[in-house]
């Protein structure tokens, strides 16, 4: 069952508002979830304020000017900074997104607001557990099967198949659409959630794989792909600006399509 | 290994209602959930309605005097919304279930239309009961 409010081990409070710095002329405000494991209290929204004249664009910079200036303890993964390894994916103004490419005066407000992406269990700070969402990349498994003999060199593709992969292979596994789901918020213990069927369309459409009929089998559940309700939260929010809420349609379309 | 005696305390559950921008796609989802609901409501409505027309002149006249009232009123009229809400809601839904009116544009006009078109429906619904039945008055 849907469970709206939050538990009460996860209640956030308000935390530490950290000193301004000196001498700075532009000040942007920063409030980050903050939660530690070692520690016995309640997540705790800081908030720290950041010298733009001493910090790149992005949110990501600031978060990496904060650790580097005023707070070492602050968590957060981060690797690429250019949007291709999916780190650095949270929760940014109210939806989901990647700190690095996004910039902090794409919202016209006084303070940018972070947590870690919504309704996962924190490891620490901005750092959500993920092990349930790379378990269900796992389970619609993504990779090439085939049941005829294997050819002399690879197997080929027309231009158009190869072409029908577009908006699929560009996933990073950010896990931001999936965690911006209400249906996923709700019901990740079984349905699969945008990303896990974005790549699960990826190979039902890949004119190479010889397992559509097992994979479409996987998925017609009324949990795993049928708990799409198309809010389209997915589509919103990806950072690579593809398109679950299509994929997961088309996918429905193709189980029909094999019945009649 | 990690020494198993030391039990980790348990992770908190980042937020998600609380700290979501809500978007127009989401709130019509959940308006279709509401009036998907409110519909359930508005059925007992007619069944009353068609159990009184059975019943006899004195059962119907206590419908009557109930959807003849201000709050009665207010009743019909929000099942009428919710009825075409609701049904406009299907359309868009089956307009998806096609693979269609999922780029960005689409979809937060689709998202409008069911708004204004459900709001403009109601409206025009009414002015004509009014105008042909005279408000309900006999």
């Amino acid at each position: 069952m849907a469970e709206f409010s939050l538990p009460k081990n996860s209640k956030i409070t308000e935390g530490k508002t950290w000193p301004k710095p000196a001498d700075a002329t532009r000040i942007t405000a920063f409030r980050i979830y903050r939660w530690s494991p070692d520690d016995e209290a309640n997540p705790r929204v800081d908030t720290y304020y950041v010298d733009r004249g001493d910090c790149g664009p992005m949110v990501l910079d600031a978060l990496i000017w904060i650790k580097n200036n005023i707070d070492p303890t602050l968590t957060f993964r981060r690797s690429c900074r250019e949007g291709i390894c999916g780190s650095c994916a949270m929760n940014i103004d109210g939806a989901n997104t990647l700190a690095c490419t996004r910039a902090i005066d794409d919202e016209k407000r006084d303070v940018v607001k972070i947590y870690p992406l919504p309704h996962q269990p924190v490891v620490k700070d901005l750092v959500p557990d993920l092990t349930n969402f790379y378990a269900q990349y796992a389970s619609i498994q993504p990779w090439l099967q085939t049941v005829t003999p294997d050819p002399e060199k690879e197997r080929k593709q027309s231009h158009d198949d190869r072409a029908k992969l577009d908006g699929h292979y560009e996933c990073i596994l950010c896990a931001c659409c999936s965690t911006a789901c209400p249906s996923y918020w709700w019901n990740s213990d079984r349905y699969l959630g945008p990303a896990a069927l974005l790549q699960a369309h990826r190979w039902i459409i890949d004119s190479r794989d010889e397992a559509t009929g097992e994979r479409l089998d996987n998925l017609e559940d009324p949990f795993r792909l049928y708990r799409c309700h198309t809010i389209l939260n997915c589509a919103k929010v990806c950072p690579k600006g593809l398109n679950p809420a299509k994929a997961i349609a088309d996918i429905k379309k193709n189980l029909v399509d094999r019945q009649v | 290994m990690a020494d198993t005696t030391t039990r980790m305390k348990p992770r908190p559950l980042s937020p998600h209602l609380q700290v979501w921008r809500m978007t127009l796609t989401m709130a019509m989802s959940i308006a279709h959930r509401i009036t998907g609901a409110a519909l359930y409501f508005g059925m007992l409505l007619v069944a009353w309605w068609l159990l009184a027309a059975a019943a006899g002149p004195n059962a119907y006249a206590i419908f009557e005097s109930f959807i003849g009232s201000i709050i009665g009123k207010l009743i019909l009229f929000g099942f009428t919304w919710a009825l075409i809400h609701h049904a406009l809601g299907g359309v868009r839904h089956f307009i998806w279930d096609m693979g269609r009116g999922f780029e960005p544009s689409e979809r937060e006009m689709l998202a409008l239309a069911t708004l204004i078109g459900s709001i403009g429906l109601t409206v025009v619904l009414w002015v004509i009961g009014f105008m042909v039945i005279g408000g309900g008055s006999q």
